[in-house]
């Protein structure tokens, strides 16, 4: 479970989120969607624990992140994520083989022989085995976001976060990465975050939808209840219009 | 001018400069400790001390010859003028052993590695790894700085050693080959004259200007502001700090070295 209470985060005089509530409940996923800018990827860091709210509380199954003081408390939540960066945050100094095994090897007491199976599968998965050897300086976008959705995987995480998982894939990919975010959800079952602009494919992995607009969430449903949604706010957003209350920056 | 502005800056400039030092400390200290911290992972600390001291090796040596040989050529001829040439030998060895080799060895090791060192970590503060790590529950302060301190705290004095065998070599070339010196003399007055206290008091400032470079490198590179110019700007103040740095502990710690080994 994840629950966001009344978080506010200010860059400077800059305000990005201003009291943003929202839950996601046990073995659910929520999309949040919303405009560039409007703060998704900082919601997802400090879900994280890695930027600090400069208001509000954020639990994950139910520790509070925000309050924990050291570093090592914090761990001891984080080793139930699974994150996915927007930029992928990939190691560059490792093969793509080593980044994707990397959170196996740190975090999880488990055989080399069968962290190497794991690996394997899971590149199976993403079709990453011809990559398996490269750098990430080596490989198109894409892969290196396919290869994030693999190192945040690997571990059977019980939370999920990522972060456009979907940004610079072609269909045929993108539809892959859905396929296997609901295969992992029937093989283990992860409370999810995922923030996305494809609409609607993003709906076939989520259970519930958030909308942020204005630092808060706007509106928050199942994927019909958005699409029906007499909010203007929504209905331009979904229906990608240049005109309406959202402002183009 | 205006009196308010002014004070207002040098105010924040005072509490900027006073908390940077504060965080620095904490850096240090969470980073010592972490050293001691399972779990350990030797190959990481294995590809530190290859990189910043094993690499280094050939330009320590290089410029080790140099400083040795002119060492040896400014050293007969200021002790000419006093009919000492045969004090040579040790002129060179004790000002290598106790100031230049320690010195000199972490100026280069702090160009050639420090800059390295301040780039690849502030390039991974950048491009959100460093988070990754974060996010994935490991201490970057654990998996990425104490390696790199280590390594600067075991390679340099190691430098330094070979920085100053490398060094009297040169100028026992100079001074024997070229500025017709007795071999026998050259030695022999080295040997008599330099006691462990110098060698000892060499290497304990080697260990520490090993760990000021470890210690600057990293802070800049983990405090690193944004994109390429955040980058650019920490690796310029890593080298300009460590080594202004350098030569300011220097100082005092040779004094304070002469001082205790001397009674
Ligand atoms: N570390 C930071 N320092 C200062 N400002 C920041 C920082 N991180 C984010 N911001 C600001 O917060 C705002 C929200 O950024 P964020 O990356 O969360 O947007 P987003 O909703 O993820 O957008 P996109 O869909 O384009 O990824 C931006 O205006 C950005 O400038
Ligand atoms: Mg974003």
């Amino acid at each position: 479970m994840i629950s966001v209470r009344n978080v506010h985060k200010s860059f400077g005089s800059q305000v990005v989120l201003d009291g943003l509530t929202m839950e996601i409940e046990p073995g659910k996923t929520t999309a949040v969607v919303g405009p560039s800018g409007v703060g998704k990827s900082v919601l997802l860091k400090l879900i994280m624990g890695i930027m600090t709210p400069d208001e509000g509380e954020i639990y994950i199954e139910g520790e509070n992140i925000t309050s924990a003081r050291s570093e090592s408390r914090k761990n001891e939540i984080r080793r139930s994520l699974g994150v996915l960066f927007q930029a992928a945050a990939l190691f560059d100094s490792l093969t793509i083989y080593d980044n994707i095994a990397f959170p196996i090897l740190e975090r999880i007491r488990i055989s080399s022989s069968k962290a190497h199976a794991k690996v394997l599968d899971i590149a199976e998965a993403l079709s990453l085995t011809p990559y398996l050897l490269n750098y990430p300086e080596q490989v198109s976008i894409g892969i290196r976001k396919r290869v994030g959705m693999a190192r945040a995987l690997i571990t059977e995480p019980k939370v999920l976060l990522v972060d456009e998982p979907n940004t610079g894939l072609d269909p045929l990919d993108g539809q892959e990465v859905y396929d296997l975010i609901n295969a992992c959800k029937s093989q283990w079952g992860f409370t999810g975050l995922v923030i996305s602009h494809e609409l609607p494919e993003v709906f076939q992995v989520s259970d519930r939808v958030a909308m942020i607009l204005g630092g808060q969430i706007i509106t928050e449903g199942s994927p019909a209840e958005l699409i029906a949604s007499t909010n203007p706010a929504v209905q331009q957003f979904l229906n990608g219009r240049t005109d309406g209350p959202i402002k183009i920056q | 001018m205006n009196v308010v502005a002014t004070t207002q800056q040098v105010g924040s400039f005072v509490i900027d400069t006073t908390e940077q030092w504060g965080r620095s400390w904490i850096f240090l200290y969470r980073t010592v400790l972490a050293l001691f911290k399972p779990p350990f992972r030797p190959f990481l600390y294995m590809t530190q001390i290859l990189q910043i001291g094993v690499n280094s090796m050939l330009v320590i040596a290089l410029i080790g010859l140099f400083t040795g040989a002119v060492l040896a050529v400014q050293g007969e001829y200021t002790l000419a003028k006093f009919g000492a040439t045969a004090y040579t030998g040790p002129a060179v060895a004790l000002s290598l052993i106790r100031e230049l080799g320690p010195v000199l060895t972490a100026l280069m090791v702090i160009g050639r590695a420090g800059s390295a060192v301040t780039a690849e970590i502030g390039i991974m503060r950048i491009t959100e790894q460093i988070d990754a790590l974060r996010s994935m529950a490991v201490d970057p302060i654990k998996y990425l700085m104490a390696p790199r301190l280590l390594a600067g705290i075991i390679a340099m004095p190691m430098l330094c050693g070979m920085f100053n065998v490398v060094g009297i070599f040169g100028g026992y070339a100079v001074a024997v080959g070229l500025l017709g010196l007795s071999p026998g003399t050259f030695m022999s007055q080295i040997m008599s004259s330099v006691g462990l206290v110098d060698v000892y008091s060499g290497f304990i400032k080697a260990t520490v200007f090993g760990l000021i470079f470890g210690w600057v490198a990293c802070y800049k590179g983990y405090t690193c502001g944004f994109g390429a110019q955040g980058v650019n700007k920490a690796t310029t103040q890593s080298v300009v700090t460590a080594s202004v740095a350098v030569l300011i502990v220097d100082y005092f710690l040779t004094s304070v070295l002469t001082r205790v080994f001397m009674k």
